[in-house]
This record gives structure tokens, sequence and C-alpha cells, in this order.
């Protein structure tokens, strides 16, 4: 039996959730923001594995839901991206501090 | 530590380590191809599972598809080779002091709480189980939130194309 847990692999999906936390909140630019998120998404689905795979192996719930996350995911990406390519049509710039149209 | 060890703590090691490039490196161009690395390594992760359907759902639509769009969406938006505009740092600190605080905390309650997993013989993560549950309508069956899926799906097609339409100009 191998010595790699469920923490090793928790440990992991909590670092990239964090690491994406942090592009989230430091970048400005819409599309590194993006990217960040899909950081994000990944450790979440990694982390729905890991539980699957290491406590309940008899079931296939977490595997059904990184499926569908996935799908979704993609689908949050092409309407983001869509924005984002409406917004540099209208402002020039995708840079989240100029979109200030609406700010009080 | 056997080969299987050192083969995890390579890919999370890789993982990682390109995750962390992709949100820190001032070109927009190489964060996307650090996604991408990071990408390929969660992929990796998941081969070393023994989950290789999801492996391969994961390499065809994280690199092979957002890539793809982020990808174009640069070359769209801004030229390539440009540096972006540094962050500050006050929004580094900050950034930095909820990103490590928060990891500290999550990593403290996982290393806590003690997980109890079930005893019951396990199901093969195997393409024909998979696509039985998907389709099914008993009990473990999938079938609404896969038709929910595709709808939204359809959904987010169509807004896609509205939202990025240019606008017919006036005759």
């Amino acid at each position: 039996m191998t010595g790699i847990g469920l923490t090793h692999i928790l440990f992991v999906s909590i670092a990239l959730f964090f690491i994406g936390v942090y592009g989230f909140l430091t970048r400005r630019n819409m599309i590194m923001m993006l990217m960040s998120i899909e950081l994000i998404l990944n450790s979440v689905n990694l982390n729905f594995i890991a539980f699957n795979k290491y406590l309940w192996a008899n079931k296939m719930d977490g595997l059904f839901f990184t499926i569908f996350i996935i799908a979704i995911a993609a689908a949050e990406a092409a309407v983001a991206i869509a924005i984002i390519i409406n917004l540099y049509r209208s402002h020039r710039s995708i840079d989240v501090e100029d979109a200030s149209d609406l700010k009080f | 530590m056997t080969a299987q060890d050192i083969i995890f703590y390579l890919l999370a090691a890789f993982t990682l380590v390109t995750g962390f490039l992709a949100v820190t490196t001032t070109k927009i161009f190489r964060s996307a191809i650090f996604l991408l690395f990071s990408l390929i390594g969660i992929a990796g992760i998941y081969f070393w599972l023994e989950y290789e359907f999801i492996a391969a759902v994961q390499i065809i639509v994280y690199v092979g598809g957002i890539v793809v769009l982020i990808i174009f969406s640069i070359f769209l938006t801004q030229e390539a080779g440009s540096n972006l505009p540094d962050t500050t740092m006050s929004k580094k600190i900050t950034g930095g002091l909820a990103a490590v605080f928060g990891f500290g905390f999550t990593l403290l309650q996982v290393l806590q709480h003690k997980f109890i997993g079930t005893t019951e013989q396990g199901i093969e993560p195997n393409v024909a189980n998979i696509g039985n549950r998907m389709l099914g309508v008993n009990e473990f069956g999938y079938s609404l939130p896969f038709e929910v899926v595709s709808i939204l799906l359809l959904a987010a097609m169509v807004g896609c194309i509205v939202i990025a339409l240019k606008k017919p100009v006036e005759k």
C-alpha cells in the first residue's frame, strides 16, 4: 500500500485553491482573473475526486460532480470571454479599473 | 518511499509551481502557457489516482478547449508581447495575507479532522459504469442533471453568440 493518503491530495488542492485566490485578488486584468478562477475550479475537482476515491469508493457521486463542474466551467469560460471581448470593443481595455461606469 | 510516491510528489510540485507562476508572471501569454502546464499536471494526478476517464476529459476540455479559447482572447484583446502593469505592493500584501491565512486555517481543519470512509466494495470508475450511471433513471442515475447541464450548455452557447455579436451598422 502506498504512503500517499487523502491528506496529501487535499494539501495539493488547498494550495492550488489559495494560489487561485491570490491571483484573483492581485491581478486586475480580466483574462488573468478568469485564469485564476479556472485554477480554483480545478482544485475543487481534485478535491471531489480524492474524496470519491479514498472515502466513498462504493458510490460515484464525486466523479459525477466533477464531470458536471467541468461542463459548467466550460460554459462559464465561454460566456466570460464573450463578455470580455464585448467590453474590449466598448472600452478599448480589459482592466477592471477602467470598467467603472456603474461606480457611484 | 516507493516509485509511486515519488511520481505523486513530482506531479504535485509541477502543478503547484506552474500554477504559482501562472498567477505571478507579468507577461500574459506566458501566464496562459503556465496555466496549460498546471492543468496538465492535474490531469497527471487524475491518472495517478486511476481515474482515466476524468483525466482524458480534463485534457480534452481544459487543455484542448479552455486554454485555446483564453489564448485566442489574449490575441484579440492585447499585444501579446507586452508586460502587464505591475500590481501595487498593498494589493500584493493583502492578497498574500488572505491566501496564506486561508491556506493555514483550512489545512489546520483538514489535519485535525478524522475522515471515516466506507468499508464497502468500491465501484470501478471505468467508462461502462460511468455511462450506465449517467443515463440511468433508477436510484443512482444522473439523467436529470445530465439534461439540465445540456440545456445550460445550449443557453450558454446562444448567450455567447448574442453577447459577442457585432451590432449591425445603421444604413
